[in-house]
């Protein structure tokens, strides 16, 4: 085996383990920390994928954001106590059967379709994974969509404050 | 590696997140789920876009869902900050003011 | 992995004398002595200190989370010392030349909030919890600017290899890439190509000169992201004892401040590459007295190691000596005072910036 292959089990085996920790925990705090193994369990296959950039943008949004802000979330709808801040989960067996059938189904769709048959799977690919090219491409080609996503980030911005802030204004419109 | 992993992984990931989104109450574990459940979509992107040979369209396309993911992140934050100001829990079952 | 020994025995060291530094150089400020008894001049004082915080008792809370309290210092430095992975040290060594290093080292260093929010809540004391939530916030609020800057600063040399930016900002820059060219202020339209003369005149923040006020919000960015004086509100220890790191003892608490200290060089080498020209000496070429080439070697060469390697650590000490400087002469502020300087003096003017540069960039081509 080669050591690149190994490399991939490794954050394959760090991406499954944390995501079984997540389905079974019943900590939300647990739950989260473990959410950044598996963002960097993901980001490691994105690397070994040969997306360098998406990979660390990976990091920097999941982990440096969205996951900042969950734990924050999560100390703001819990107080500090003794006992920990656990989430239990109902309908285990109506979840199981959903998402496990979902599970075989999809299995059984990939396996199917036997994409590693495909002809442009198996091309020599000369992919210009380049950071430039990457660059290039996003300003030239996609730069009505990245324009838009920017204003979606502002529209954001804007939406999420206004909800969580300012509450004291908010009594006195109610009144 | 088998290209058939990666497609298991993501399937794999989808389903943790759709079956946390189906048995957890506290709202943010249900913000972790969806998070799961975009990973996956990413993973197969990214996958099937190592493999073209033309141009990078999945990269591309899983920039515009991390961002998403971010914008949709902050602003369910929020909301369930405050639903957890005015209810005085997190708990989506109990939030059920519109049941009659 | 030469790399990876070299930075890990540099960073010992360097921690053992830049603890000593702090304390003497805030000895000296206050008009006091410092450290006088082990060694001489108190030198050994460190090494003393480290002794006894390895003797000292692991001590772990009864009521503590212990899954988030005992892994928190441990994530907080490993995570500060992966930032170590890219930097460049010299014109030929240093870590892994990626073609994504600063993006990398924002992203990487962006984890220690990570750590600090486990160690913040595990602990499950007040004081914890409030200074890491402060902490939190403040380095979340001042990754803003500093990302800014860094965008700036790559906006100008057109690439996120950090190995790059700094051969674009001395003298061999010809070696790697035939053709390029620096030209005095960055303005072709003045004429004056610099390509040859170098030192200080080809650091970024003479290739662009708007990069003055850059490097100044990079710098008290970074102090703020290091949770350094005067931004020490998440350790507050008139009001929080002791911040985020309240509970630790013994080893942990050592690799908390490890992680401090090792996170003010981080930044330090970071600002000397992004801004102060990273190996390359700060003396030009004036005719022919070639100063820049008689203190920089060949890249590649013995010479080019030892002088690059010599410049770099010496501008990231006294950028380090700066923040100490700083924060044993500025008093504290306070929390709002900290939030209003991030977001509304810092980040409006980094974004100003960030136009500015790009209309520099115009100049340039």
């Amino acid at each position: 085996m080669e050591t690149s292959n190994i490399i991939f089990y490794i954050f394959g085996a760090i991406t499954v383990l944390s995501t079984l920790y997540i389905v079974l925990t019943k900590n939300i705090l647990y739950a989260a920390f473990a959410l950044i193994l598996t963002f960097i369990g993901v980001a490691g296959i994105f690397i070994f994928l040969g997306a360098e950039f998406i990979a660390v943008t990976q990091i920097l949004v999941y982990v440096g954001g969205i996951l900042i802000l969950l734990v924050f979330g999560i100390m703001l709808t819990n107080r500090l106590s003794e006992k920990k801040v656990v989430s239990p989960s109902y309908n285990k067996l109506f979840g199981f059967v959903i998402a496990g059938g979902l599970f075989v189904l999809l299995i059984k769709g990939i396996l199917q379709a036997n994409f590693s048959a495909l002809g442009w799977i198996n091309q020599e690919t000369s992919s210009p994974s380049g950071i430039r090219e990457f660059g290039m491409t996003l300003m030239t080609d996609y730069v009505l969509a990245f324009e838009i996503i920017g204003l979606l980030l502002l529209l954001a911005l804007i939406g999420a404050v206004r909800i969580a802030g300012n509450t004291r204004k908010e009594a006195e419109d109610a009144i | 590696m088998p290209f058939d992993y990666l497609l298991f992984l993501g399937a794999f990931l989808f389903c943790a997140g759709l079956f946390v989104v189906v048995t957890r109450k506290n709202a943010i574990m249900v913000l972790i789920g969806i998070e799961l459940m975009l990973n996956a979509a990413n993973i197969n992107l990214i996958a099937f876009s190592s493999y073209d040979p033309v141009a990078l369209q999945g990269q591309i396309f899983s920039i515009f869902i991390i961002t998403v993911a971010a914008a949709e992140a902050a602003v369910g934050l929020s909301i369930i900050v405050k639903v957890y100001q005015h209810f005085k829990t997190a708990d989506l079952d109990k939030i059920n003011e519109l049941k009659g | 992995m030469y790399a990876f020994l070299f930075f890990l025995t540099f960073f010992l060291i360097y921690m053992v004398f830049v603890v000593y530094a702090e304390r003497k150089i805030s000895a000296f400020i206050q008009d006091r002595f410092g450290p006088m008894e082990v060694g001489y001049y108190g030198i050994l004082q460190t090494i003393a200190d480290l002794l006894k915080l390895v003797q000292k008792e692991d001590i772990v809370p009864l009521a503590a989370d212990k899954k988030l309290f005992k892994p928190g210092p441990v994530i907080i430095f490993t995570s500060v010392f992966a930032g170590f992975a890219v930097l460049p040290l010299t014109s030929d060594f240093g870590g892994a030349a990626a073609d994504i290093g600063i993006f990398y080292l924002l992203a990487i260093v962006s984890l220690d909030v990570i750590g600090i929010l486990m160690s913040g809540w595990g602990s499950n004391s007040k004081y914890a919890l409030f200074g890491a939530m402060r902490s939190v916030a403040q380095i979340i609020s001042y990754e803003i600017p500093l990302g800014l800057m860094v965008v700036c600063v790559v906006m100008i040399s057109q690439t996120l290899n950090l190995q790059e930016i700094s051969y674009q900002q001395g003298i061999w820059w010809n070696t790697v890439n035939s053709g390029a060219e620096n030209y005095l202020f960055g303005i072709k339209a003045l004429g004056i190509n610099t390509t040859n003369i170098g030192g200080i005149l080809t650091w970024n923040i003479f290739r662009a000169p708007i990069f003055l006020i850059g490097f100044v919000i990079f710098f008290i960015a970074s102090l703020a992201e290091s949770n350094r004086g005067p931004f020490d509100i998440p350790e507050a220890e008139s009001e929080l004892v002791g911040g985020f790191h309240t509970e630790y003892s013994g080893l942990r608490w050592s690799f908390v401040m490890m992680g401090e200290y090792g996170m003010m060089l981080l930044v330090s080498f970071l600002a000397a590459i992004l801004f102060l020209g990273g190996w390359n000496t700060p003396l030009p070429n004036i005719g022919s007295v070639v100063l820049a080439e008689w203190t920089s070697g060949e890249p590649g060469t013995i010479a080019g190691h030892i002088w690059g390697a010599f410049w770099m650590i010496s501008k990231a000490f006294l950028l380090v000596g700066l923040q100490i400087w700083i924060r044993w002469t500025y008093p504290r502020l306070r929390l709002d005072q900290l939030m209003n300087l991030s977001w509304k003096y810092l980040t409006p003017a980094s974004i100003i910036l960030v136009l500015l540069s790009a209309i520099w960039r115009l100049f340039m081509i």
